[in-house]
C-alpha cells in the first residue's frame, strides 16, 4: 500500500467507567467501536458526525494521545498503537494535530516565537537559537503573521490569528499528516474562510495530508476530498466528497445533509426530522447502532453484526446497512452481500 | 412581511455600556429594533456585535457593570427600562421569557424535571384563585391548557381554592401537556427524570416547556440551538416556528449562523459592533442584501447544494469595542468605504418595504 498513509484497522478506544467503593469497571464508553479507514497521502479526508459520535477520540486515539483499546493504526506501515517511545517520537513529529479552542491550545505564559521554537528543539530540528528563530519567524510568514508577532503573548492576539499560531506550531516539526480537529469552530464565520484557505494553501505547497475532523457539514465540504461519516463510535458510510453530499446511501448520512440548514430562505426544503436523539455510547443498541433512529428499520438491523456493502458511487464508497433504500419513496432494497 | 401595523416589542437608541477595568466598552450604540406579532425575528451577527447584550437588556438581565445611557424599550406602551426590578421579574414571567444556550447551566441538576416544571405553574397565583382565573385568557394562552383549567374548575365547582396536593396534581397534568407541545415522548416518565439523564435536545426542549409554562407573548431564545446537533437544531428550531403558529408566540432568535436564520426567521436584522446595519424580510434580505457587511457575510457561508472552490473572507478583524471606529463602524474593513463614512455615522434608513439600511451608500 504504497499509496496510504495512514491505516486504521478495527480501532477500539473504550474509556472504562468505575463505580463503587473499590472502583471496579461496571462498563465502558465505547467512543470509538471498530473503525477501519485509510487516507492516501496529499487528500483530505473529511470526519463528520454529532457531537458523542467519536470523532475526536478517533483523532487523538490515531496519533496515540489516547492509548487506544484495540486495533492497528499503520502510519507509514508503522504500527503506532506498538510503537516504542522512540519510535513514537519520531512519528509525532511526522504526525501534527491543531485543537479546536486556541484559547486554550496556547500557552498563555509564553511568547510566540518559544512557543514555536520549543517543539523543534526537541525533535532537534535545530542546532542554535538564532536558526530557530530564524525557522520561527518563516513559518510566521508562512500563516500570515509577521516578525514582530514574535515576541508577543497569546492574549495579544484574535481567535483566528491564535488558530495561525496554532497551525505555525504545527508545522514547526515539518510534518507529513496533520490532524485538524475542529480548527475553525471556535472562529466567526467571517474569519473562519481566511484560516481554511491557508490550511488548503499549505497543503499544496508542502503536500500535506490532512484529516479533517468537524460537526459543520458545510465547512468539510469545502475542505475534504473524501468524507467519513461517524455514528456512535463507527464509521457508517465514506466515499468521495460529492458522491457522499449527493448521494448519501446510509439513512443517517441521508438525514444528516437533509438537517443542514441552507441560506437560500426561498430553497422550499421538504422538512425531513429525524426523531430522537443520539444514544448513549455505554449502552450501543444491536446490530445497526442507528436502528432506533432509523425509519427504515427492519428485524434484520436490529441484531448481529453491520458489516459494510459497496455503495454506488465507485470503489471507495462503503455504506454500512443492509438496505438501499430510495429516499423519496421510501422503499428498500437488500444489498448484495459483499464477498 | 413589511412592517405591519402595531409593533408587540420595541427598541428604540438603546446605548449601552460596560465598564472594565480596560475601560468603557461599547457595547450598543442606538439599536433601534421591532418585534411585531406572530413573527420571528432573527439577530444575527458575529461575537462581539451586541445581540447577546440586546437580549439581555430587553430581559432585564444586564450584568452590574452594565449602564444603559439612552433609549427605551417598548412593551405594551410602556418603557422596560423605567420598571423596577420586581416588576421586570413579572414581565419576564407572562411577558417575554428567555431560553438560553446551555439548558444544562440552568436546569437545577438536584431537582426532578418534574418539580422545576410544576414550580413554574405553582408560582403562577392567579392559576389558583378563581377570581383571577379568568383573566389569564387574554393574550397568549394555549388553548389547551385553557380549556384544561376550566375542566379543571367545573370538576371542583364549590370551592373556591384547591388544595394543595390538588394544585400539585393540577400542575403535574399541566406538566405533561406542555411536555407533549413542545413534542417530548413519554412526557410521565421525563419529569421523574434529573436533567442529567437527559440528551441536549431534551434539555433544552424542557427549558422551551418552562418558558411556555408562562405563555408569554414574545419568546427570546439566545443561541439555543449553538449546543446541539445539527439534526436535532432541526427539530428545535421546526419547534420554535410550530409555536409561533400553535400558541401564536413571537421569537427573538438570537444566532450566529445565517442558514438558520434563514431558515426560521420571518425577518432577520444584522447586526455588527453594537450596530443594527441591516433589518429586512428574510427573503428580501437574501434577495438583494444592501449593506456591504451583510453582502460579504453571505459570501463568507458555505452552501452544501452549491459547492465552492472559494470562499469569501472579510479582511480585518472585528474592532474592540472599548475604542470603536469613528463613524461607520465598519468602515475600516467596508471595500465601499468613503470619506464621510470615517467621520459620520450613518443613520438607518428605510429604503421601501421595511428594509432597513445604515449606510452612507444609500
Amino acid at each position: 500500500m504504497p499509496d496510504e498513509i495512514l491505516v486504521v484497522k478495527d480501532l477500539k478506544t473504550w474509556f472504562p467507567i468505575k463505580a463503587g467503593l473499590l472502583q471496579k469497571t461496571v462498563g465502558h464508553v465505547r467512543a470509538v467501536d471498530g473503525v477501519d479507514l485509510e487516507v492516501k497521502k496529499g487528500e483530505t479526508f473529511g470526519l463528520v458526525g454529532e457531537s458523542g459520535s467519536g470523532k475526536t477520540t478517533l483523532g487523538k486515539s490515531v496519533l496515540r494521545l489516547i492509548k487506544p483499546t484495540d486495533g492497528q493504526v499503520y502510519f507509514d506501515s508503522i504500527d503506532v498503537t506498538k510503537a516504542t517511545k522512540k519510535e513514537l517520537m519520531l512519528l509525532r513529529r511526522r504526525m501534527q494535530i491543531i485543537f479546536q479552542d486556541p484559547y486554550a491550545s496556547l500557552d498563555p505564559r509564553q511568547t510566540v516565537g518559544s512557543t514555536l521554537v520549543e517543539p523543534m528543539r526537541l525533535h532537534k530540528l535545530v542546532s542554535t537559537k538564532s536558526e530557530a528563530m530564524k525557522r520561527a519567524k518563516e513559518l510566521l510568514l508562512r500563516v500570515g503573521l509577521n516578525e514582530e508577532h514574535l515576541f508577543r503573548f497569546p492574549h495579544e492576539f484574535s481567535g483566528g490569528q491564535r488558530q495561525r499560531i496554532a497551525v505555525a506550531r504545527a508545522l514547526a516539526v515539518d510534518p507529513d499528516f496533520i490532524i485538524l480537529d475542529e480548527p475553525t469552530s471556535f472562529l466567526d464565520v467571517s474569519v473562519q474562510a481566511q484560516v481554511l484557505d491557508l490550511l488548503k494553501q499549505l497543503q499544496k505547497e508542502l503536500g500535506l495530508t490532512y484529516v479533517f475532523i468537524s460537526h459543520n457539514l458545510s465547512v468539510v465540504q469545502y475542505m475534504s476530498d473524501r468524507v467519513g461519516v461517524m455514528y456512535l463510535g463507527k464509521l457508517v458510510e465514506d466515499a468521495e466528497r460529492d458522491v457522499l453530499y449527493k448521494y448519501p446511501e446510509h439513512p443517517y448520512s441521508y438525514f444528516l445533509m437533509e438537517a443542514i440548514p441552507v441560506p437560500d430562505p426561498e430553497y422550499k426544503k421538504v422538512p425531513k426530522l429525524l426523531s430522537g436523539d443520539v444514544p448513549s455510547p455505554v449502552n450501543i443498541p444491536p446490530g445497526c447502532r442507528f436502528n432506533p433512529r432509523c425509519p427504515y428499520a427492519t428485524d434484520k438491523c436490529r441484531s448481529g453484526d453491520m458489516p459494510f456493502y459497496t455503495g454506488s458511487g465507485g470503489s471507495y464508497h462503503r455504506v454500512a446497512c443492509h438496505y438501499k433504500v430510495d429516499f423519496d419513496s421510501g422503499s428498500e432494497v437488500l444489498r448484495p452481500q459483499m464477498n | 412581511m413589511a412592517a405591519k401595523g402595531e409593533s408587540l416589542l420595541e427598541t428604540r437608541d438603546l446605548t449601552v455600556n460596560f465598564h472594565t477595568y480596560r475601560g468603557e466598552v461599547k457595547a450598543l450604540d442606538h439599536v433601534q429594533l421591532s418585534l411585531y406579532p406572530h413573527e420571528v425575528l432573527a439577530l444575527v451577527g458575529e461575537s462581539g456585535c451586541g445581540k447577546s447584550v440586546t437580549a439581555l437588556t430587553i430581559l432585564g438581565l444586564l450584568p452590574g457593570n452594565a449602564h444603559v445611557l439612552e433609549g427605551q424599550i417598548l412593551y405594551k406602551g410602556e418603557d422596560l427600562l423605567k420598571k423596577s426590578p420586581e416588576q421586570m421579574q413579572e414581565i419576564r414571567a407572562e411577558g417575554i421569557a428567555a431560553i438560553f444556550q446551555d439548558p444544562m447551566t440552568f436546569l437545577n441538576p438536584v431537582l426532578t424535571v418534574g418539580v422545576q416544571l410544576k414550580e413554574a405553574f405553582l408560582v403562577q397565583k392567579h392559576l389558583w384563585t378563581a377570581q383571577t382565573r379568568d383573566k389569564s385568557a387574554t393574550g397568549a394562552v394555549d388553548a389547551q391548557i385553557r380549556g384544561f383549567l376550566l375542566e379543571k374548575e367545573t370538576e371542583k365547582e364549590g370551592s373556591k381554592r384547591e388544595s394543595g396536593r390538588d394544585r400539585e396534581k393540577i400542575a403535574e397534568e399541566l406538566s405533561k401537556d406542555i411536555l407533549k407541545l413542545v413534542r417530548l415522548a413519554d412526557p410521565e416518565r421525563i419529569l421523574t427524570q434529573y436533567p442529567h439523564e437527559l440528551s441536549g435536545g431534551m434539555r433544552q426542549r424542557c427549558m422551551i416547556a418552562m418558558a411556555l409554562a408562562r405563555r408569554p407573548s414574545i419568546i427570546v431564545a439566545d443561541e439555543i440551538t449553538t449546543a446541539l446537533d445539527v439534526t436535532v437544531q432541526a427539530q428545535i428550531l421546526t419547534l420554535l416556528k410550530e409555536l409561533r403558529d400553535t400558541i401564536d408566540a413571537s421569537s427573538i432568535l438570537i444566532t450566529h449562523d445565517l442558514s438558520v436564520a434563514a431558515e426560521t426567521a420571518d425577518r432577520i436584522a444584522v447586526m455588527y459592533a453594537g450596530h443594527v446595519v441591516e433589518v429586512a424580510s428574510t427573503i428580501e434580505l437574501f434577495r438583494k442584501p444592501l449593506h456591504p457587511y451583510t453582502q460579504l457575510l453571505m459570501k463568507c457561508i458555505p452552501d452544501v447544494r452549491k459547492p465552492v472552490t472559494h470562499l469569501e473572507s472579510i479582511s480585518g478583524t472585528v474592532p474592540d469595542l472599548i475604542d470603536p471606529p469613528t463613524g461607520c463602524r465598519f468602515h475600516p474593513r467596508c471595500p465601499f468605504a468613503m470619506e464621510v463614512c470615517k467621520t459620520t455615522k450613518p443613520v438607518l434608513k428605510d429604503i421601501g418595504n421595511g428594509h432597513l439600511v445604515h449606510c452612507h451608500l444609500f
